[in-house]
């Protein structure tokens, strides 16, 4: 089928119709150009979603107290509902299988001084367990453990920013700084992909802060993980679960909207997730309307090569030329066209792609990509059905009586 | 070498239909010159579509070298187009993107002849017309006469037992004409037959038979003497 012959007669049609096969060649290339780049932004989208959302642990609850906003069980409404550190333990206590880890957050702010330098910093108390649910990575030292929290040490954790701004780039592990008129320790310094205000926090055991809060046992909010394992559901019951439990401790009244909230990052990263796949569908109908345009453009142009080639076709036909090999004359060249010119915008979509890299980070679009396979086939859809499109009119061509392909004009 | 019994052919003009061919006999022997003469609209180039397998007839019979011509799919007419018959139009129809070579070369690459024996065989044929030094070149860069040349050269590469040409000096001028008639009467001394539509009586007397053709129906079929056409070519 593909003899050297074969071959010939397409670079000759090819050579000697340049107009025509740059303009077919160009519907094809600009086609999947368009879906590689369509659906490389799409990736990208979904990779800045992922990046929002993966800052954060996606198992994780968030405990708020509230003020009541009912009567209930002879408590007056507007009581100020606070966590303190029996109800860890007891969450500890109670929920062990669906229970990953826990820890108290509790949050002020301090004026922090080290020699000349002085700044106003946002700290949160908290136990060991807060790296995982915050993702904290540690660029030098160690985050608090769980000795810290024992002796209620005065260990401090400082964001890379804190550091920058009070260090002036002097290593600050084993240094003492004065945070709010108590002197701590430095004993880790962390970096946090939430962005500069996440990089500017002070971490301290929440047991530091009760002891200089009065020994009081109070604390701010809970952060607690399921395990992953789980699964959804299982999630959701525990939420249910956990509320019950705390509004009976606390004397919360069931349908009180106010007394206490729970916030489920489970949930957010649910919405995330069906947000991408919103995305992707709406994206791949773009896709699919691209590359149907370019099917159309391809047998248009396929209708005028036959409509043009009308003549030169009933002098093949006088000359002994079958219909197969009517039809094959058209569509070989067609195919080796789209082949060729579909390869060549999808390499240039995709070397695209990857050339630009962060450089659209600014309007959400990081690091596009598109699947080579998914790229490849795309191409290989566009030539099937690019064929199937030009063999309508070959196979019109084929069945023209010669007579009146050579009566025209 | 071709036999036609009661052939009819009738055109439809929307509601209308045109009866061009009323039953046509005619019989041609191996070796023949037939030219097939008629004012226009009296149906030679019809008769002659029909014996090239380019149109169908709607009745009527048609043997071509025994082989009889009937209800032909479109890949067998066009197999039995390629090995019987060779074509010379009056407006030569070249390709007009192929070189005089790659044209006449055009039905040996469907009768599927390598491509080496192919080219030897087209610069052979175009040497024949008087055209070797002309091979590589686009029919564009051809005068009409040696346009018609090539398609003559094309019509014959197949070794086809009958060459039908359509008013092949339509288009040309009187020296050219008999230039082209001179290589036809050539071609047919080797034992070719070969029928010519015209209209032009000087040509039609170049052949060694006439067929004189009336609103669809031989009305006229005499053997003449031949009239060479080198003697008017110098």
């Amino acid at each position: 089928m593909f003899s050297r012959d074969t071959w010939k007669e397409i670079f000759d049609t090819i050579k000697k119709n340049k107009l025509r096969t740059f303009l077919s060649g160009f519907t094809v290339a600009l086609g999947i150009f368009i879906v590689v780049i369509l659906v490389g932004f799409t990736n990208g989208l979904q990779n800045t979603f992922d990046e929002f959302f993966n800052d954060d642990a996606t198992n994780t609850f968030f405990l708020f107290p509230g003020r009541t906003s009912q009567p209930y069980k002879g408590y007056k409404s507007g009581r100020q509902i606070e966590f303190d550190n029996t109800d860890l333990a007891d969450i500890k206590k109670n929920f062990p299988m669906f229970l990953e880890y826990i820890t108290p957050r509790t949050t002020r702010s301090a004026l922090v001084k080290y020699k000349g330098e002085s700044n106003n910093y946002t700290n949160r108390a908290v136990g060991p367990a807060h790296q995982y649910c915050e993702k904290t990575i540690m660029m030098k030292g160690r985050y608090l453990n769980e000795t810290d929290i024992k002796d209620k040490a005065k260990h401090i954790v400082i964001g890379r920013l804190v550091e920058k701004d009070l260090f002036k780039g002097e290593n600050s592990i084993g240094e003492y700084v004065d945070m709010g008129g108590s002197a701590f320790k430095v004993i880790g310094v962390f970096q946090d992909d939430g962005g500069d205000n996440e990089e500017r926090l002070i971490y301290l055991p929440y047991t530091t802060r009760q002891l200089i809060e009065k020994s009081t046992d109070k604390v701010g909010q809970i952060i607690l993980a399921f395990k992953p394992q789980i699964g959804y559901a299982a999630a959701m019951t525990f939420e249910t679960k956990l509320d019950k439990f705390l509004r009976d401790k606390k004397f919360i009244d069931p349908e009180d909207p106010n007394g206490l909230y729970i916030r489920n990052v489970a949930d957010n990263y649910q919405q995330n997730q069906q947000f991408a796949l919103v995305l992707g569908i709406i994206s791949s109908v773009f896709a699919l309307g691209t590359i149907i345009a370019g099917i159309i453009g391809i047998s248009n142009i396929m209708v005028f090569v036959v409509k043009e080639r009308t003549k030169e076709l009933g002098i093949r036909k006088a000359m002994g030329a079958t219909p197969a090999s009517v039809i094959g004359t058209i569509l070989m060249e067609s195919i080796v066209i789209t082949a060729f010119s579909g390869f060549v915008g999808m390499m240039i979509g995709v070397g695209l792609l990857s050339s630009l890299g962060e450089k659209l980070e600014d309007f959400f679009i990081k690091n596009p990509y598109i699947n080579m396979g998914f790229a490849v086939f795309a191409t290989l859809v566009l030539i099937v059905f690019g064929a199937l499109a030009g063999y309508v009119p070959a196979r019109r061509a084929a069945k023209i009586k010669p007579i009146v392909a050579l009566r025209d004009e | 070498m071709i036999e036609i019994k009661d052939l009819h052919k009738s055109y439809k003009m929307g509601s209308n239909s045109l009866h061009v061919l009323k039953g046509i006999n005619f019989t041609a022997e191996d070796g023949e010159l037939v030219a097939i003469m008629g004012s226009s609209g009296s149906g030679k180039s019809t008769l002659l579509n029909i014996l090239g397998m380019l149109d169908e007839a709607d009745s009527g019979e048609y043997t071509l070298d025994n082989v009889p011509i009937k209800n032909l799919s479109e890949t067998k007419a066009a197999q039995y187009r390629n090995k019987f018959l060779g074509f010379i139009f009056q407006s030569f129809n070249l390709i007009n993107y192929k070189s005089a070579m790659e044209n006449v070369a055009l039905p040996l690459y469907y009768q599927k002849v390598g491509r080496k024996e192919r080219q030897e065989k087209a610069l052979n044929y175009l040497e024949r017309v008087g055209l070797k030094e002309w091979a590589t070149h686009l029919p564009n860069e051809l005068s009409g006469g040696q346009k018609q040349r090539v398609a003559i050269a094309r019509a014959m590469a197949a070794e086809p037992k009958v060459l039908l040409a359509d008013e092949p000096t339509g288009a040309l001028d009187s020296k050219t004409s008999y230039e082209v008639m001179d290589l036809i009467q050539k071609i047919n001394d080797e034992g070719n037959t070969i029928l010519v539509v015209t209209h032009e009586e000087d040509i039609a007397h170049m052949c060694k038979r006439i067929v004189h053709l009336r609103d669809g129906v031989i009305v006229e079929d005499k053997k003449v003497k031949q009239v060479r056409a080198a003697e008017y070519v110098q």
